[in-house]
């Protein structure tokens, strides 16, 4: 039996120490797709299987809230779009939904302002620790995966107050992932009002911001739950989940 | 090959059916085809070497059937699915509350199957405590045993097999890697099996080891998950911790060979989509330093008493009722039941490597199960380092085969962490007609119902780790 303390020895400290240092990992990782600016292109919205690209008036934009990552667009038009290098950074979370559209229109820089403001100012006892709930409303699995990570020794997002919770009356944080079912409907807004204010709902992934590609069935939780944080990937990846987390609770910016 | 045969009424097509049961093949799917204004039912069944699809049309405007379920009972989820997908009945058939469709709220009512005094019901979920996907479990109990269970996944479901019609082959890779996020991989390697044998496109042997690789290593990065959950079930924080930092260590090394964690983009029609952006040497140096770790770890589980008196004897599954049902993937292998489509119906490079000393198990309960895992897991090491020490030299490597979309059918199989996937797909002028998916967890999730021998509320969360199953996969 003491052997496990011996194995807990094994590999010393593994976790990360970000967001107080880098981490090499979260840095490397490919991001969301980005649009290189002012890029014109009238047939570039055929390429994407979600519809997540648009050229009215033949400029091009992309909404990271449907994009699944599939990279077809970057492979056939590398002179429009890119990948984004890092899982965290302002760019991996969006306080609000037009915010995900790249490149970003100019009245959107006015519109998160606004959101954070708003945020901060009803998160503003939410700074030291966090409880968080997590609710699936029809996830394809692997976005549990990555928020069961967070719980994991590498992650592990006690280190920064934060804590995950049975009971939507503890909760202070909404995390829903998935594309928004019919079933998960009742059960998300049951869960949504079972929580005490203030209470924040960040919807991770491009499933819960648009669908993802069942987009033209499901169309997200927003419709559910009024969503505060969005954060872009098919899954998100931990960091990026974890950087929408203290960017909801005023820890980050 | 798969064989489709077409019999002249259902009672002929339910005799052919069990007659091939009877000589030892395995039901694998019973589904309701629309076709022109007809409605076929559609059966497959599995046997060494292929899968077979039966079919039998229903008489136009027929709101009835006769039910398989008495005769064959692996068929009561798939009947209930039929029901609720088209509104046919199959007469006989034991129990068509609502499956993948909610239906009507007043069917919503907490069933009751065992009467006695002080016996009460407990519905535990959708949304349920700690990081899981939502599904419901209704546990029928007098305070600790359980001697009935429901289980509602309608919940989840997403509509998958309404969403490939009409899609582009492209497109339909891209759904079948979010039909079942943790398996992503054997979802797009049945699918592309079948588009594959559509089109009558073999694929180059090094793309065939680059699949190998990336299933091996979902594998991996699924039974270490299912270790992670059971060692938490048992409140063994260390072990908890260290199956947790390996899983993370397989999905970033996955990442870093394909830049998904999930192994998306990798598989496509005809071949993969790239090659691992690390040298073979170097992958074959990550895969044996992590093989030595998890191998250390998981010999100190299997000794820690503690953690196996809570796995010894909890929810066994019989032998006989495995066979009878076919149960796949490791619930099968655990009960004596060995099915893998990796030795019985082998795919891309599995004919040309060495598959290792198979252990048996037959106990059939937790520990079986977590032991077949462990067995797995070594197993998927030895493939991926022989796939990669086989792997030719860089300068004459062929990514993909010409692989253009034909018109046609076929099933396409794969053998996921869970067990055997199967896609019946349709392509008509370069589309997707019908594509029907069937994940192991959703064959497999239905003998949860009967695991529950002499278990208490305390087991439930064993069990249920130990049957390690997607809800996505199932609800679909």
């Amino acid at each position: 039996m003491n052997l496990w303390v011996l194995r807990g020895l094994r590999d010393g400290v593994v976790t990360t120490r970000w967001p107080r240092r880098a981490d090499e990992y979260a840095d490397s990782w490919r991001g969301p797709v980005t649009v290189t600016a002012g890029a014109n292109a009238p047939d570039a919205a055929a390429l994407c299987p979600t519809g997540a690209i648009t050229a009215a008036d033949g400029w091009v934009r992309l909404d990271q809230g449907k994009c699944v990552l599939c990279g077809r667009c970057v492979a056939q038009r590398p002179d429009v779009f890119a990948w984004s290098a890092g899982a965290t950074g302002p760019g991996a979370a969006a306080l609000a939904r037009q915010a995900l559209v790249v490149p970003q229109a100019p009245e959107t820089d006015e519109a998160v302002e606004a959101a954070r403001a708003a945020l901060a100012e009803r998160t503003a006892a939410l700074r030291r620790s966090v409880h968080v709930r997590h609710v699936d409303a029809g996830s394809d699995g692997s976005e549990e995966w990555e928020i069961q990570a967070l719980l994991g020794p590498v992650y592990d997002i006690q280190r920064l107050g934060v804590f995950f919770t049975a009971s939507p009356r503890h909760a202070d944080v909404l995390l829903v992932t998935g594309a928004g079912t019919a079933g998960m409907a009742g059960p998300l807004r049951t869960t949504y009002e079972g929580m005490p204010d203030p209470r924040v709902v960040i919807a991770a992934g491009a499933d819960a911001a648009s669908g993802g590609l069942l987009g033209e069935q499901l169309t997200g939780v927003a419709g559910t739950v009024p969503v505060d944080v969005w954060v872009p990937g098919s899954p998100p990846s931990p960091f990026g989940i974890l950087n929408a987390l203290l960017i909801a609770t005023g820890k980050l910016r | 090959m798969t064989i489709t045969s077409t019999e002249p009424s259902v009672i002929a097509l339910w005799d052919t059916l069990a007659a091939r049961i009877d000589r030892g093949d395995r039901f694998a799917g019973l589904f309701a085809v629309p076709r022109n204004g007809a409605v076929m039912l559609s059966a497959q069944v599995a046997t060494s070497g292929s899968v077979d699809t039966l079919e039998a049309a229903l008489p136009s405007g027929a709101a009835g059937y006769p039910a398989l379920t008495p005769r064959v009972g692996a068929a009561f989820w798939y009947e209930r699915v039929i029901h609720d997908e088209t509104g046919i009945v199959p007469e006989g058939h034991p129990r068509l509350a609502p499956l993948i469709r909610p239906g009507n709220p007043e069917d919503h009512a907490l069933p009751r199957h065992v009467a006695g005094y002080g016996l009460f019901t407990i519905p535990h979920g959708p949304v349920r405590s700690g990081v899981f996907e939502s599904m419901e479990y209704l546990v029928e109990t007098p305070g600790e045993a359980i001697p009935h269970l429901n289980m509602r996944i309608f919940y989840k479901h997403r509509g998958i097999a309404a969403r490939f019609t009409g899609m582009t082959v492209a497109d339909g890779v891209l759904l079948a890697e979010r039909a079942e996020g943790i398996a992503s991989v054997a979802h797009t390697l049945a699918f592309c099996h079948a588009v594959e044998a559509i089109a009558d496109c073999e694929i180059p042997r090094e793309a065939a080891l680059v699949r190998v690789v990336h299933a091996e290593l979902e594998r991996i990065a699924n039974h270490l998950d299912v270790a992670m959950r059971l060692a938490d079930a048992a409140g063994l924080a260390v072990a908890t911790a260290r199956f947790a930092l390996h899983k993370e260590r397989v999905l970033r090394l996955v990442s870093a060979l394909c830049g998904s964690r999930f192994g998306r983009g990798v598989v496509v029609p005809g071949g993969v989509s790239a090659f691992p952006r690390k040298r073979p040497a170097e992958i074959l140096g990550d895969i044996g330093k992590l093989e030595r770790q998890v191998t250390a770890d998981a010999d100190t589980l299997m000794a820690t008493s503690s953690f196996l008196d809570r796995l010894r004897g909890t929810g066994p599954l019989l032998p006989g009722r495995a066979r009878e049902h076919g149960a796949l993937g490791p619930i099968g292998k655990a009960s004596g039941y060995a099915d893998d489509a990796r030795v019985a119906r082998p795919y891309d490079a599995y004919p040309l490597l060495d598959a290792g000393p198979v252990a048996q198990h037959s106990a059939g309960d937790a520990m079986a199960r977590l032991r077949v895992r462990f067995d797995e897991i070594a197993q998927a090491f030895h493939f991926i380092k022989q796939a990669l020490s086989d792997f030719p030299e860089r300068t004459r490597l062929t990514l993909q085969a010409p692989c253009p979309p034909a018109d046609g059918r076929a099933v396409g199989w794969a053998e996921a962490p869970q067990g055997e996937v199967l896609y019946d797909v349709t392509l008509d002028e370069g589309r997707i007609a019908r594509c029907q998916p069937r994940s192991a967890s959703f064959h497999n999730l239905v003998l949860m119902h009967e695991v529950f021998a002499g278990d208490i509320l305390t087991d439930f969360p064993f069990i249920e780790a130990s049957f390690g199953l997607s809800v996505a996969g199932a609800a679909l």
